[in-house]
């Protein structure tokens, strides 16, 4: 035990670093609209992504329609299927998930878990989140363009993706879908360095690094790859414009399209695999660790006891964000690569998951003897633990390049990536949306509309994409608008698709019933009080709910302790704030 | 992939020495109390506008690093031919230089508050870009009147690419730079205010001269020698 002699005589010396210059809106447009206020912003980054994911669900219950009963829909042609498949994927990985996470929770949650009063660049802060819109208003275009949107699939691979095969490939559809990304990932590095700056430079007096919730360390470490990841993506995109409008070969190989020789020659499409998967490894993780900090808050919370190992948690996290970045080439073991450089990708691939390990033995034994409140958002985490575990496992069999290479681009990749990228961090989502509302609000989601919405959307998404498995060891390719006759995919396989598409429709429309629930308990949620669940972080210790902008009235709170301190014997409630001196009093303020 | 691989390692080097001292191998679970709950705030007494810039200089050297990586990745392909470099990129270096040495006279001036040297040095930093800029364009009209087109091989593909990605991430800083450089003349900028802007300017600056200087042994094939040399070495 560290020396905790009270010292009342001395004081709490003014704080070294002076408080940044707060913003002051003046107008209903620069409150509200055009605001430099995180939680505004928080607001409008949460709000757009869910409005694109929407579109996204809709994209996904017509491919599912498509795969369950082939032929019913004349209006799913083959080169729309693809369509659907590449929108779905790519507004989910990236404008939905990246930006809900990082935009959403970590603009909301930042300054107020660090006891900060925004973010450190404000008007940077909001440049970001119209710069999304912008990403996001050029994507939706792209649907009204002549063409279509683009039909590469969400990896947008050279050459295809290029070519007039491909759905978009020469029209409008590949260049919307570019220059969106581009936007996108300008946009994103201006939040970007708002929360790490934040993170470094903004938190209050006694919150050391190690004494940050574990939401903030797991939003903080996924920026900082995300600000390193991104660019890579940004050179893809910006190679691949210039060989679709320049006429440059940098992917492009020399190519003989319908009788034609076309003019391009020499390029790499590998090149292209290796800088997309530079970026897109590491936004595996950019996605899973918000959603491990997440469940980390949401479960020792909800357990009512510390987080088991707060150090190797944190520790896990960074060194798996470290590791992330050498682990690319377990996506092209089927694009001829040199066998050593399999077995090294193989390899790390495999050490990766031991932090990751770490992190779910901690999250069990957090719950071990725990006092467990089977609350919503302790609901969703118990999920998210499972899924992610389930998820992880069928990743073991993918990142060995034995088993990969038959299993690669069937169904079980499918399955694989949506359990433990789709599914579980969309679980966490759920979960911290349940949790934090009543923060945002200062209302309480309703209950029982919240357990019909949890336990359709686990149990459903079981439904859809455990089975789904099955029909991937057959066989059964990915990508593919349909099988029809082939001597290895027996009639079975036909009705667990149609199982599967049924069930992914009645998932959607509980997720509408969330919607709902999120704008009905606006008005009618019950009264939330600062603090329901009871927890100890110093985003619920504010002076008002929902806080206003500057979040905490005349003075910054003081941190005395971590965030995990819940069912501390002796205590006289179950949890003690960060902000709270206890077993001492507050000492005087010296000015 | 190799030099973004390294440009990684420094980055993860740099992290996890930052993150040692900042005590990440504390139990925070042990302290509590009044006494240890106001460690020496862990702040950095760092203007956060540097921090931001540091930060944002590591995105942009990551860009940049991605870039040179394809490069070498695309150049061990038979086909890849290098255009010639062209001359006026000797002269480009040498004015770029000469801004970056405008702008650290403008840092030292400003922070000995001699106003007027601070000024000329501004200006003089801001022009010699200017210049710079003009001397890339002509650059590029020198290389496409012998046929050196952007479409003709790969190797030209890089060298309009690199040298735009650059030439744009100049003329974003020459919006800051103008900025600040009205905010000298400007009697109401605090001192500090002014220096601050003339310190990240020219931080800016440096950056993009060492950036710059990467493109330039990277687009003149000396980085291919290089390697080549070392693997002799090697083997």
């Amino acid at each position: 035990m560290v020396d905790a002699t009270p010292r009342m005589d001395e004081g709490i010396p003014p704080a070294e670093v002076p408080e940044l210059e707060l913003y002051h809106p003046r107008s209903w447009w620069t409150t509200y609209v055009f605001s430099q206020d995180a939680k505004v912003i928080a607001i409008q980054y949460g709000g757009t992504a869910m409005a694109i994911g929407l579109v996204a669900l809709v994209l996904s219950w017509l491919m599912r329609l498509q795969l369950g009963f082939p032929g019913t829909f004349d209006f799913i042609t083959p080169d729309a299927y693809y369509q659907f498949i590449t929108m779905h994927g790519m507004i989910m990985v990236i404008y939905l998930l990246t930006a809900l996470f990082l935009g959403g929770f970590g603009n909301y949650l930042i300054p107020l878990m660090v006891g900060a009063r925004d973010m450190v660049f404000p008007y940077v802060n909001m440049l970001s989140y119209w710069i999304y819109l912008l990403a996001v208003l050029v994507l939706v275009a792209s649907f009204f363009a002549p063409g279509g949107p683009t039909g590469a699939g969400w990896t947008l691979y050279p050459p295809q993706a290029i070519l007039s095969g491909t759905p978009g490939g020469q029209s409008w559809g590949i260049i919307l879908m570019l220059v969106s990304l581009i936007l996108f990932i300008i946009g994103f590095t201006m939040g970007g360095l708002n929360y790490v700056v934040t993170v470094i430079q903004g938190r209050t007096r006694g919150m050391t690094l190690m004494r940050m919730p574990l939401t903030v360390w797991g939003i903080f470490t996924a920026t900082v790859m995300a600000l390193l990841a991104f660019p890579a993506l940004f050179v893809a995109c910006v190679m691949m414009l210039f060989d679709r409008l320049l006429g440059t070969s940098f992917f492009m190989p020399a190519l003989v399209e319908m009788g034609e020789q076309l003019s391009y020659g020499g390029g790499s499409p590998i090149l292209f695999q290796h800088l997309f998967w530079f970026f897109g490894h590491p936004e595996v993780y950019i996605v899973a660790l918000p959603a491990f900090g997440i469940v980390s808050d949401l479960i020792s919370t909800h357990a009512r006891k510390n987080i088991f190992g707060y150090r190797m948690m944190v520790w896990a996290i960074v060194i798996i964000g470290a590791l992330s970045f050498i682990v690319w080439a377990h996506h092209m073991y089927v694009s001829g690569m040199h066998p050593w450089f399999g077995f090294f990708f193989a390899t790390t691939t495999l050490i990766i998951a031991v932090p990751t390990a770490i992190k779910v033995y901690n999250w069990v034994l957090t719950l071990w003897r725990g006092d467990i409140h089977l609350t919503i958002p302790m609901l969703f985490a118990l999920a998210f633990i499972v899924t992610f575990v389930n998820g992880g496992l069928t990743g073991l069999f993918l990142g060995n390049v034995v088993v990969d290479v038959p299993l690669s681009d069937t169904m079980f990749v499918v399955a694989h990536f949506h359990m433990v990228m789709g599914v579980a961090p969309i679980l966490v989502i759920f979960g911290a949306l349940y949790h934090w509302y009543p923060k945002i609000t200062g209302r309480m989601l309703d209950e029982r509309l919240g357990q019909f919405h949890f336990w359709v959307t686990f149990v459903g998404a079981y439904a859809i994409f455990f089975p789904m498995h099955y029909v991937g060891l057959v066989g059964v390719p990915r990508r593919y608008v349909e099988t029809g006759e082939s001597a290895f995919i027996p009639p079975s396989v036909q009705d667990l698709n149609a199982f599967i598409t049924i069930a992914a429709l009645i998932v959607g429309f509980a997720q509408m019933v969330f919607l709902f629930n999120l704008f009905w308990s606006l008005r009618y949620g019950k009264d939330a009080g600062g603090n329901p669940w009871h927890a100890t972080s110093l985003e619920w210790q504010t002076p008002t709910t929902p806080p206003p902008h500057g979040n905490w009235g005349d003075e910054r709170p003081v941190v005395y302790r971590w965030a995990y301190d819940y069912s501390v014997p002796g205590a006289p409630q179950d949890f003690i704030p960060q902000n709270d001196p206890w077993p001492q009093k507050a000492p005087m303020r010296t000015v | 992939m190799s030099v973004i691989l390294v440009f990684i390692l420094v980055v993860v080097g740099f992290s996890f020495w930052w993150l040692l001292q900042h005590r990440v191998l504390s139990k925070p679970w042990l302290e509590h109390g009044v006494h240890t709950a106001l460690p020496e705030t862990d702040l950095s007494g760092m203007p956060t506008a540097k921090i931001g810039l540091g930060i944002f200089l590591a995105v942009v050297g990551a860009l940049f690093a991605l870039f040179a990586s394809a490069y070498f990745m695309r150049m061990e392909y038979s086909d890849w031919q290098a255009p010639p470099l062209p001359r006026i990129l000797w002269l480009n270096t040498a004015i770029l230089f000469l801004a970056s040495v405008a702008l650290h006279c403008a840092v030292r001036a400003v922070r000995e508050q001699r106003l007027e040297t601070t000024r000329l040095a501004l200006v003089t930093g801001g022009l010699a870009t200017l210049v710079f800029l003009a001397g890339q364009l002509t650059a590029w009209r020198d290389l496409s009147a012998d046929g050196h087109f952007l479409d003709a091989n790969p190797a030209n593909g890089f060298f309009y690419l690199l040298t735009g990605v650059h030439g744009l991430h100049i003329l974003g800083g020459l919006v800051a730079l103008g900025l600040t450089t009205a905010r000298a003349w400007d009697k109401t900028v605090a001192p500090e205010r002014l220096r601050l802007g003339v310190e990240l300017c020219a931080s800016y600056w440096h950056f993009l001269l060492i950036v710059w200087l990467g493109v330039f042994i990277l687009l003149a094939g000396w980085a291919g020698d290089f390697i080549a040399f070392c693997r002799q070495l090697l083997l």
